[in-house]
């Protein structure tokens, strides 16, 4: 189940690669903010997210619900940090379902009383995605570093009231993904319909925390094969299991090639390719207070610059995969090697697939507390602060 | 949990959490779910859009075969509606 179900498209054959104009951005991210009262150490949000300008306001995201739309956008995520931080996310709710936009929002469930669920459903959100940390109330707190569990489980049965499909997601790694089999006992409890056990991407605070982060090939082949055996015997619930690259030899196509599909608003107007895509050097994204939707996604030279092959290097270059993969994950790529435009060094044919079997070689060791030879940075502005300000001085 | 019986009798519905709907830019129906789409053909999409969970199988064999000036469809529809149901794109209300 690795594969993103918007690329499944099982009754039309796939689309040709490359094609001259691109196709429209399908799939529409608003990160409504950086606030966030979690503070998750694997979090993919940028660990400089403290310094990022000012918030779009309302009408600035009402605008670019419809000129996204106009464009051919319909499914949306609503995520962050934290939308329910939001107050106007009733408001941009309503608009997107007026538009005929899908909306999933994607919320640790910290603010979601019944009195905003209902107004949300009444807005016509159409579906939510909760996130746990683990499946008790220790890890889940520690992890996230608050004190949720208990009112994750109370949203948990909200959702449930509203008729909403309850869809779980868990982000696993080290610390956790030994407890895959409680995790789902967990879910199953609560009434899950589909859970995510999705593991880490190593981008932002994951990257900062990638050493004790990573779980080693055991864990990982012990969490699948409990997943099996989860699946034979209980249909009540989908699962779906979000393969670790880490442990791949090719990559992921990872959105589909940048500028292919989706569409990310960050919280300061900042339109990205994807949403880790800050990060890539020598790309000024373009901002949606100065640019329209059609503008950015058809006419900047951000977006158009990892679109089609030209871009790429050797190996992928002449690789007869590289209609399949893309070369993987640009992101991936700047971060491993310093060249966002080379292989993803997930792929074994990258001359740099080394650096990824060596992060998975020492995940591989058995060493008993990883926590007390470095520990994590939990996610938070003060420790963002303190990682810029370290990286690039005041 | 068995999976539920099919026959001419049913009357499928659009599963809970998808929606379909007319997409004007990619000329198709598609059907939404959380964190995907599923970009239909055009006779996916003419069935899809008559199972409102009040129409029988049947009915909507004979309304496809109207509207298309078609006959025999009975087996495609109801091999479409079986692959459906598994993927759980439609329930069959009991």
């Amino acid at each position: 189940m690795a594969e993103n179900p918007l690329l499944s498209v099982p009754a039309q054959p796939a689309p040709a690669p490359a094609p001259a104009r691109p196709g429209p951005p399908l799939w529409l991210l608003l990160e409504l903010t950086y606030r966030c009262p979690l503070h998750c150490a694997f979090c993919y949000n940028p660990t400089d997210f403290a310094r990022s300008e000012a918030e779009l306001d309302t009408a600035d995201w009402l605008r670019v619900l419809r000129e996204a739309r106009a464009l051919g956008a319909v499914q949306l995520g609503l995520s962050g940090g934290e939308p329910l931080t939001r107050d106007d996310l009733e408001p941009i709710v309503a608009e997107a379902y007026r538009l005929g936009f899908y909306s999933n929002l994607i919320t640790s469930g910290v603010g979601l009383n019944e009195a905003r669920l209902q107004a949300l459903k009444e807005a016509g959100l159409d579906h939510i995605q909760l996130s746990f940390q683990d499946s008790t109330r220790q890890m889940n707190d520690f992890l996230s570093s608050t004190r949720t569990f208990d009112l994750k489980s109370q949203v948990a049965a909200l959702i449930k009231k509203y008729d909403y499909p309850m869809v779980l997601n868990v982000v696993l790694h080290r610390l956790n993904i030994d407890h895959v089999e409680e995790i789902l006992e967990m879910a199953l409890r609560l009434g899950a319909d589909y859970v995510e056990l999705a593991n880490t991407q190593y981008y932002g605070w994951a990257w900062h925390n990638r050493e004790q982060l990573l779980p080693s090939r055991a864990q990982v082949e012990r969490a699948e094969e409990t997943m099996r055996r989860f699946r034979e015997r209980e249909d009540r619930m989908q699962i779906y299991f979000v393969v670790p690259d880490y442990f791949e030899r090719r990559p992921k196509a990872c959105m589909n090639g940048l500028g292919s599909i989706f569409l990310t608003i960050a919280p300061d107007g900042t339109a990205l390719p994807c949403h880790a895509a800050r990060m890539l050097p020598g790309l000024d994204f373009p901002n949606v207070r100065g640019a329209s939707i059609e503008e950015i996604w058809y006419g900047s030279s951000a977006f158009n610059h990892f679109r089609g092959q030209e871009w790429m290097k050797e190996p992928c270059r002449s690789c007869p995969e590289k209609v399949r993969d893309f070369g993987g994950c640009r992101c991936q790529a700047y971060l491993l090697t310093g060249d966002a435009a080379n292989a993803d060094p997930v792929c074994d044919l990258s001359p740099h697939h080394h650096l990824v079997t060596g992060a998975v070689a020492r995940a591989d060791r058995p060493v008993v507390r990883p926590m007390e030879e470095k520990p994590l940075v939990f996610r938070s502005a003060r420790n963002s602060t303190t990682l810029f300000v370290k990286r690039d001085g005041i | 949990m068995n999976p539920p019986v099919i026959g001419a009798l049913s009357r499928p519905a659009v599963e809970r959490g998808f929606r379909l709907q007319w997409e004007a830019a990619q000329n198709a129906h598609v059907l939404l779910y959380p964190e995907g789409m599923i970009k239909l053909n055009t006779s996916a999409g003419e069935i899809l859009k008559r199972c409102d969970g009040a129409t029988t199988i049947a009915d909507i064999t004979a309304d496809l075969e109207r509207a298309f000036t078609a006959s025999n469809l009975s087996e495609d529809v109801m091999r479409f509606v079986a692959m459906a149901v598994e993927k759980k794109w439609l329930k069959i209300p009991s």
